[in-house]
């Protein structure tokens, strides 16, 4: 299927499933089944899902904050006073907070990122919005490596970073960092206009 | 630190989505006067830069760590335009490759971490520079207090917009205390990483540093007298 459709696919459900009435129990039940079948036709493994939905924990931290500090009418759960309404705005943010993220996760198990510009470019994103994430796409393994392979040299010379008196060192990788994406960033622009790049991409 | 789906009614993640989308038009006018036909390749790799540090762990202590957000650095290194155009495709590659943010809050989102940090850091830290001396060591101080000012301005930003399309009824004074107060101390963090990112930047490849070129231009190359080699 191919990637724009998709986008759209995606955009287009999780619409329906944040406007939707989180009284409506039964259409959460839906959706989740419409996702657990378009995970099982995309022989998507469950596992690599469930593994990347840790992304999600702040907000489940604070969904389940809610019912403690939200107003309105209190009922008591096991000895807790609990507002109703709390209890009701966490199980619509757990909802379709979840929802959301099994639906992202699909899409980014079924698309490379390569696949994703060109759908993203077929929706009309402006052409130098498209050329940006190429390149952040196309480097973005690159930028990362470099900052692993510092990450290995300051272990290797027994650095471990365990507090905010650590922070300097850090900072400088991060400086150190900045300066080797700039300057590579100013190569490959070098090099693409050496080679006739005009400032867009050919087709 | 990302919005996720619901979290905002849909009306208004709809709103915010268009004014993202003007944001985002604004900016790539902008960006063409900071980088002319550099933009992809150096944006692209200013992108892949953000989303990177955005990796790194700074240890806060008691096995926490938390981790920069980096819009008012990115307006500090490349300019606003630019910046808002990076960090807002971070965004996009985040939530459409990483679940990190939810698609339909990725209008919000774009307009909170994208638009308001880097804006914000950006207004604060240029007029900090106006008012102070000029000098290259005042550049990183501006910056970090920029981006101290930038974290709770997008919490108070996201209130207001809870206020508006918010799903739960949680008074709004309670909202806003604890939005302020908690990213008050986050902004902190963000300040001191900024500060020390910046000054290290600065001490390797002052020109590199968007913010400080106005005080490099008015600087003079001295020659000093070269001591005579053994």
């Amino acid at each position: 299927m191919p990637a724009h459709l998709k986008v759209v696919a995606l955009v287009g459900f999780m619409l329906v499933v944040v406007a939707t009435p989180r009284e409506w129990f039964a259409a959460y039940a839906f959706f989740l089944a419409v996702l657990v079948t378009v995970g099982a036709v995309a022989r998507v493994r469950p596992g690599w899902v469930l593994k990347r939905m840790v992304v999600e924990t702040p907000f489940v931290v604070f969904a389940l904050l809610m019912p403690f500090i939200a107003q309105g009418p209190r009922v008591d759960v096991l000895g807790l006073s609990l507002s109703e309404s709390g209890l009701l705005s966490a199980w619509g943010l757990l909802a379709k907070g979840t929802l959301g993220v099994i639906a992202g996760l699909l899409l980014a198990a079924t698309t490379t990122p390569q696949e994703l510009v060109r759908g993203l470019e077929r929706l009309r994103m402006p052409e130098q919005l498209v050329q940006i994430m190429a390149f952040m796409v196309r480097y973005l393994e690159v930028v990362t490596d470099e900052m692993r392979r510092m990450a290995v040299a300051r272990a290797s010379r027994g650095f471990e970073a365990r507090n905010p008196l650590h922070w300097p060192v850090l900072a400088r990788s991060v400086g150190a960092l900045f300066i080797r994406s700039f300057e590579r960033g100013e190569r490959v622009h070098l090099a693409m206009v050496s080679r006739g790049y005009t400032g867009r991409m050919p087709r | 630190m990302h919005v996720p789906d619901g979290f905002l009614d849909a009306p208004t993640s709809i709103a915010t989505g268009a004014v993202a989308v003007a944001a985002v038009g604004v900016a790539l006018r902008g960006a063409r006067r900071e980088l002319d036909d550099k933009t992809a390749p150096l944006a692209g790799l200013v992108a892949a830069f953000v989303f990177a540090t955005q990796m790194i762990n700074f240890p806060v202590g008691a096995g926490t760590s938390g981790h920069l957000m980096g819009g008012a650095l990115a307006a500090v290194l490349v300019g606003p335009w630019s910046a808002v155009l990076c960090v807002s495709v971070v965004l996009i590659v985040q939530s459409l490759l990483f679940a990190d943010g939810g698609i339909t809050a990725l209008g919000t989102n774009i307009l909170l971490i994208a638009v308001t940090t880097v804006v914000v850091g950006w207004f604060v830290t240029k007029v900090l520079l106006k008012v102070l001396p000029k000098r290259v060591g005042m550049v990183a101080p501006a910056a970090a207090i920029g981006a101290f000012v930038s974290v709770p301005a997008a919490a108070l930003v996201f209130t207001g917009l809870y206020a508006v399309g918010g799903t739960a009824d949680i008074s709004l004074s309670t909202l806003a205390t604890a939005m302020l107060g908690w990213h008050t101390i986050i902004g902190l963090g963000e300040a001191a990483i900024t500060f020390l990112a910046v000054g290290a930047i600065l001490s390797v490849r002052p020109d590199l540093v968007y913010a400080a070129r106005g005080v490099i231009a008015d600087r003079e190359l001295v020659i000093k007298a070269k001591e005579s080699v053994a």
